[in-house]
């Protein structure tokens, strides 16, 4: 099964789900963290890393000695990526989408595709809690090729929960496609609520089942849980601004472990969600 | 009117979402005179909840392409499928509309010709009025990209309008993150202002937009919200903040005024202006205002 952590909104609360949820529901978890902009469950995981890799995306090199100034890569390339200019093929690299159509379309097979790093993936654990993320490195602008490379570590066996990044775009298209329950966190203010409608839109357009958290549930106004009723969309958790949740997190403590009673909530959550996700 | 140089661009970024971007933003929006409002977060677009825009126009935000196969014109050949580096094709020859990323490799090589390629229609894009001055803000159409393309539209609308009515001030909200949309609204900025928080988290992702505003050298300042969450680890992003040359722009206490004020559609100067919280945001606003 995969369980995705996803809210439209930053700053709801995803990270503090996805580690505490796994670390509760541990032995047998893989935990993934597919925010590859601002990673932050090694935060609060300090995993072991056991294997580290980069991640490169394939792009075109052109040989000149065979190149005849066809044009062809140019008008093939929808993004502007391959330009020719007088006397020599010009690439941009930070624009290929890696389509491989240049190098297919070229007459005299002068463009081969070379590889450029985007940035890091690692992979762990941290007892017997499985965990990988990657980080992209700063300055490059595609986070799907990264997020993708996560997604390749689920592992069919066990419980994989990916944290999501923020957002409704394809960055959270790739890291929620194909999961099995979103968990959709959220706040009770006019913000959270905006983008909680927007998150659910995504998930009706991907056809998934989902359902809601709502983090510092106090603080604010009732229209989130006026929505979820409208909508039926099930409140799975309800958690209070507290300055203790909010202390232990920011020092990168987990709930389940240092606050009591948070182990049993994070464990009816997962009991919650088996109820309502796909094939059960 | 005014040269372009003459217009001032501030961007307020993050890394980590929910640090307060908005309503800081939106708070110097009441504060300062003479300026256009831009919502860059075109994916999660907050500020036109509290500014309450009054629109005036809307456009079509149009951009690449997306693939479709006629059934009837197909041979069920297979090129298309084991061309597309997407796996955007089923084996039945529909094209997935979200795993589809537009490069047209399948329209060129398609021996049937049955693949036609129309132009997508992303998102819009709004000029408005509030009541702190014009707007200008954009929406990505749910589960669509090109965001970065957006906000690189929604920015030029903001200059131009800027420019129309010659005002020397854009205020800009970024989105969350590090990657396109992040880099598309920082570039050719006069400053960015980072908001962070006093965790680990808030600290790590400011570390790292830190280091974007750095790679596309555009002078950065800092200022740490609900600082009084954790005061040691305040000081010690003040302190790493200084260490790599950055000015702290101010501090902000933890106050759930700054809710009740959004629930109320008002930004927090509005809301209540001798709080505590009002006044550090007034300070930060002069302190950015006078260094842009």
């Amino acid at each position: 099964m995969i369980i995705s952590i996803a809210s439209g909104k930053g700053g709801t609360g995803k990270t503090t789900i996805a580690t505490n949820l796994a670390v509760a529901l541990s032995p047998g978890v893989n935990l993934l963290d597919c925010d590859v902009e601002e990673p932050n469950d090694h935060i609060f995981i300090r995993p072991e890393v056991t294997h580290t890799e980069e991640v490169s995306v394939k792009v075109p090199q052109v040989d000149m000695s065979k190149c005849t100034l066809c044009g062809r890569c140019q008008d093939i390339c929808q993004f502007q990526a391959i330009v020719v200019v007088g006397e020599s093929v010009l690439t941009f690299h930070e624009l290929c989408h890696s389509c491989g159509g240049c190098k297919e379309v070229c007459p005299e097979d002068a463009i081969v595709e070379v590889d450029r790093e985007m940035g890091i993936f690692e992979s762990g654990h941290r007892d017997s809690l499985e965990f990988a993320h990657a980080r992209l490195f700063v300055g490059q602008v595609m986070a799907v090729p990264l997020i993708d490379r996560v997604r390749a570590a689920v592992q069919p066996n066990k419980l994989n929960i990916i944290d999501a990044p923020p957002g409704t775009s394809c960055p959270v298209i790739s890291s929620v496609k194909g999961t099995d329950f979103v968990i959709l966190v959220t706040e009770p203010t006019p913000f959270g609520l905006n983008d909680l409608k927007l998150a659910v839109g995504m998930v009706k357009i991907l056809n998934i089942p989902h359902g809601i958290v709502i983090n510092r549930s106090d603080l604010g106004d009732t229209k989130v849980t006026e929505y979820a009723e409208r909508e039926n969309i099930p409140i799975l958790m309800e958690i209070p601004f507290d300055r203790g949740i909010a202390e232990t997190y920011s020092r990168g403590g987990l709930l389940v472990e240092e606050l009591p009673g948070w182990k049993e909530k994070f464990t009816e959550l997962y009991e919650r969600i088996r109820g309502y996700a796909r094939g059960s | 009117m005014q040269g372009d140089r003459d217009i001032k661009e501030l961007i307020v970024i993050s890394g980590k979402g929910g640090t307060g971007k908005t309503s800081l933003l939106g708070a110097f929006a009441i504060l300062a005179r003479d300026k256009v409002l831009c919502d860059a977060d075109v994916d999660a677009a907050d500020l036109y909840l509290i500014l309450e825009p009054d629109l005036k126009q809307r456009q079509d935000f149009q951009e690449g392409h997306r693939a479709v196969i006629r059934p009837e014109k197909c041979t069920e050949c297979g090129l298309c499928r084991e061309l597309c580096r997407f796996g955007a094709i089923s084996p039945n020859y529909e094209v997935d509309p979200i795993d589809c990323e537009g490069c047209g490799v399948c329209v060129y090589f398609c021996p049937a010709d049955a693949i036609d390629f129309p132009i997508k229609t992303c998102g819009e894009l709004f000029i408005s009025e509030t009541r702190a001055g014009p707007m200008v803000h954009a929406r990505l159409g749910i589960a669509e990209d090109n965001s970065g393309k957006l906000v690189t539209l929604t920015r030029k609308e903001a200059r131009a309008l800027a420019k129309k009515r010659e005002l020397g001030l854009i205020l800009t909200d970024g989105p969350p993150g590090l990657a396109c949309p992040v880099i598309a609204s920082i570039t050719g900025a006069s400053a960015v202002l980072i908001v962070t928080e006093p965790t680990l988290s808030g600290q790590h992702d400011m570390d790292r937009v830190v280091e974007l505003a750095n790679h596309f050298a555009i002078p950065a300042s800092v200022c740490v919200n609900k600082f009084d969450l954790n005061p040691e680890m305040s000081a010690a992003i003040e302190q790493y903040a200084r260490d790599r040359g950055l000015p702290i722009a101010g501090r902000i206490p933890f106050d759930p005024l700054f809710t009740k004020a959004m629930v109320q559609k008002q930004t927090v100067i509005e809301y209540d202006g001798q709080s505590r919280a009002a006044q550090a945001v007034l300070e930060i606003w002069e302190r950015v205002n006078s260094s842009l």
